[in-house]
């Protein structure tokens, strides 16, 4: 195995500290930045090692024009990306980035695979406990690529995002596993290049299995735990490659990324279980997804704007249909409004507003909403019953009563915003169509419920207007 | 000690590592914490890198090379979309203080 310089197990160690302050840094509002930064210096510099030691007993690094010119490829799409992506688009930008990860992990598991089926051949005892290391990351490193091209169709809208289940899924979830454990027992004891791949193809195709039944509203969670795979991945690809700052960070990002996980689904009143396997058992059907004609009480903006203008505590929901919509800024003008006219306004954040836990707080915070008047959800839960107005601006399943009474429902068990509670509940909607949930909202349906149908920004700004007229 | 269980515990103290720093994370910070976190897991690109650098195999090679891309997409893009995420909280924490009337709004 390759001969790592002492000076360059230092740089490694350094390295490996770097990411842990990193991830301390990213769990403080304060902190947050400087954390990034430090990772991102860390992830350069352990990069660079390889350029300057001597690997193998060969003389130098091979082929470094045409590594330096694949890592500028690179990081020029890893750049452009980043800076282009639209702030409501973040989750899916995330599980891009984490796909072509596990992608590149699996791909360099195989890579060594080849060595050390070469190393074999030529009479070389290789360590069986090094091929199941190779053999679980090239497995797990195809899931979580298959698994996020997936999970990015659907937050993109490029296939259905309502849980998709056929017959004889859990059967084929069964065979894959099996087939796994078997592909890499084998490779254990018999090392080949054609398990390897074989075992990669089934990688693909478990990902596949494992994401498509997952609801769209659940989808984030699936982000968090390919995320934490990914992770688990790059570990093994550290023990397989003697790499100590692979194993450590990658074991970091595995460690926290499933603890991270858990919170998220505690944060649903879901488990990571029935998120994952909740379809296939069936239930979860109720999600029709098409728009209903029932009955409802629709307004027009200058209606609503004598109800809020005369409101003295209301209570923003923002949801994703916001964002989407760019109205944002708009509603922060309005709430200056309010608030001007003596109003008492603030803002509901539910953990998972937007489309994966925190994106809600992070597409305010590109509006410039002060900090102080975004409140969560057990902060301002109580106050609904005090609340003349709440308006509800392109959310839905967060304050979607079903998450209380309809057991069965994909989001029972899930809590809410208690908007029901309120004496008025204003809806701004663009249809009647479902939240992404993909079920029906008995809150529209109520007495004290008034729709004012439109585009977010286009109702908003009239709304605007009318309240400044008043 | 057998060298596999120095890894296996370097491995096991790391979990622990892990779970320890994020446990007071609060939600607000979910979505940044996740893309740095999946940013870390981006330095696939130095494993990559060593594997490409020591092959002489043309197919392993061109394999290697496109690891490298897809590893750098992923390290590079991740902390940079994280950054921008970070900036904008950054400036909703400057602005109360700067519209306030204590000290260190006047220090800004």
């Amino acid at each position: 195995m390759t001969v790592i310089p002492t000076w360059a197990q230092l740089v490694y160690l350094a390295c490996a500290v770097c990411f842990i302050l990193a991830l301390k840094g990213l769990s403080g509002p304060k902190t947050a930045r400087a954390g990034n930064l430090i990772g991102a210096a860390a992830a350069v510099v352990a990069c660079a090692v390889p350029f300057f030691y001597k690997p193998d007993g060969l003389e130098h690094l091979h082929h470094v024009p045409l590594i330096l010119g694949a890592i500028v490829i690179g990081t020029v799409g890893g750049v452009v990306g980043a800076r282009r992506v639209q702030m409501t688009q973040m989750p899916q930008m995330v599980a891009l980035f984490n796909g072509v990860g596990g992608g590149a992990a699996a791909l360099v598991a195989l890579l060594e695979l080849h060595e050390l089926v070469g190393a074999a051949d030529l009479g070389a005892d290789v360590d069986w406990f090094v091929l199941v290391a190779t053999a679980f990351t090239i497995f797990v490193g195809s899931v979580s690529f298959a698994g996020s091209v997936v999970t990015f169709a659907k937050l993109q809208e490029l296939m259905t995002s309502a849980p998709v289940t056929f017959p004889g899924l859990a059967l084929g979830f069964g065979a894959g596993i099996v087939a796994a454990v078997g592909l890499s027992t084998q490779l254990a004891l018999d090392p080949a290049m054609w398990v390897g791949i074989v075992l990669a193809v089934v990688g693909l195709a478990f990902g596949l299995l494992l994401v498509l039944p997952v609801g769209g509203a659940d989808v984030p969670i699936v982000i968090s735990l390919l995320n934490a795979f990914t992770g688990l991945t790059v570990a093994a690809g550290g023990y397989v490659l003697d790499n100590v700052v692979l194993l450590v960070a990658g074991t970091l990002v595995g460690a926290s990324g499933t603890f991270l996980t858990l919170l998220m689904a505690k944060a649903m009143g879901r488990s990571v279980a029935n998120i994952l396997f909740g379809a296939l058992k069936g239930g979860s059907t109720l999600g029709a997804g098409v728009a209903s004609d029932r009955p409802v009480k629709s307004a027009n903006p200058e209606d609503v704007a004598i109800m809020l203008a005369y409101a003295d505590r209301v209570i923003i929901v923002p949801g994703y249909g916001l964002a989407v919509a760019q109205a944002q800024h708009t509603l922060r003008e309005l709430v200056d409004v309010l608030s001007e006219r003596g109003a008492d306004v603030d803002y509901a954040i539910h953990p998972v507003a937007g489309r994966m836990p925190g994106h809600m707080n992070v597409l305010l915070a590109e509006a410039q909403v002060p900090y102080e008047q975004l409140k969560e959800m057990d902060e301002i839960n109580g106050d609904f019953k005090d609340a003349d107005v709440v308006l509800i601006v392109g959310a839905n399943d967060v304050v979607n009563p079903a998450a209380k009474t309809t057991p069965g429902a994909p989001i029972y068990g899930m809590p809410i915003l208690n908007a029901d509670e309120a004496k008025q509940v204003v809806f701004m909607k663009r249809s009647m169509r479902p939240g992404f949930a993909g079920i029906e909202n008995e809150l529209l349906f109520e007495e004290n419920t008034t729709l004012l149908f439109g585009d977010a920004k286009d109702s908003m700004g009239k709304l605007l207007n009318a309240v400044k007229a008043l | 000690m057998n060298d596999a269980v120095v890894w296996l515990t370097i491995f096991i103290l790391s979990v622990f590592v892990g779970i320890e720093v994020i446990s007071k994370v609060s939600s607000t910070l979910h979505t940044p914490l996740m893309s740095g976190a999946n940013a870390i897991h981006g330095i696939i690109l130095l494993g990559a890198i060593i594997v490409t650098g020591t092959t002489d195999n043309t197919v392993a090679l061109v394999v290697g090379l496109v690891a490298i891309v897809l590893a750098a997409v992923n390290m590079v893009g991740g902390f940079v979309v994280t950054d921008r995420m970070l900036q904008m909280f950054v400036r909703r924490k400057k602005k109360p203080v700067a519209a306030g009337s204590d000290g260190a709004g006047a220090a800004r």
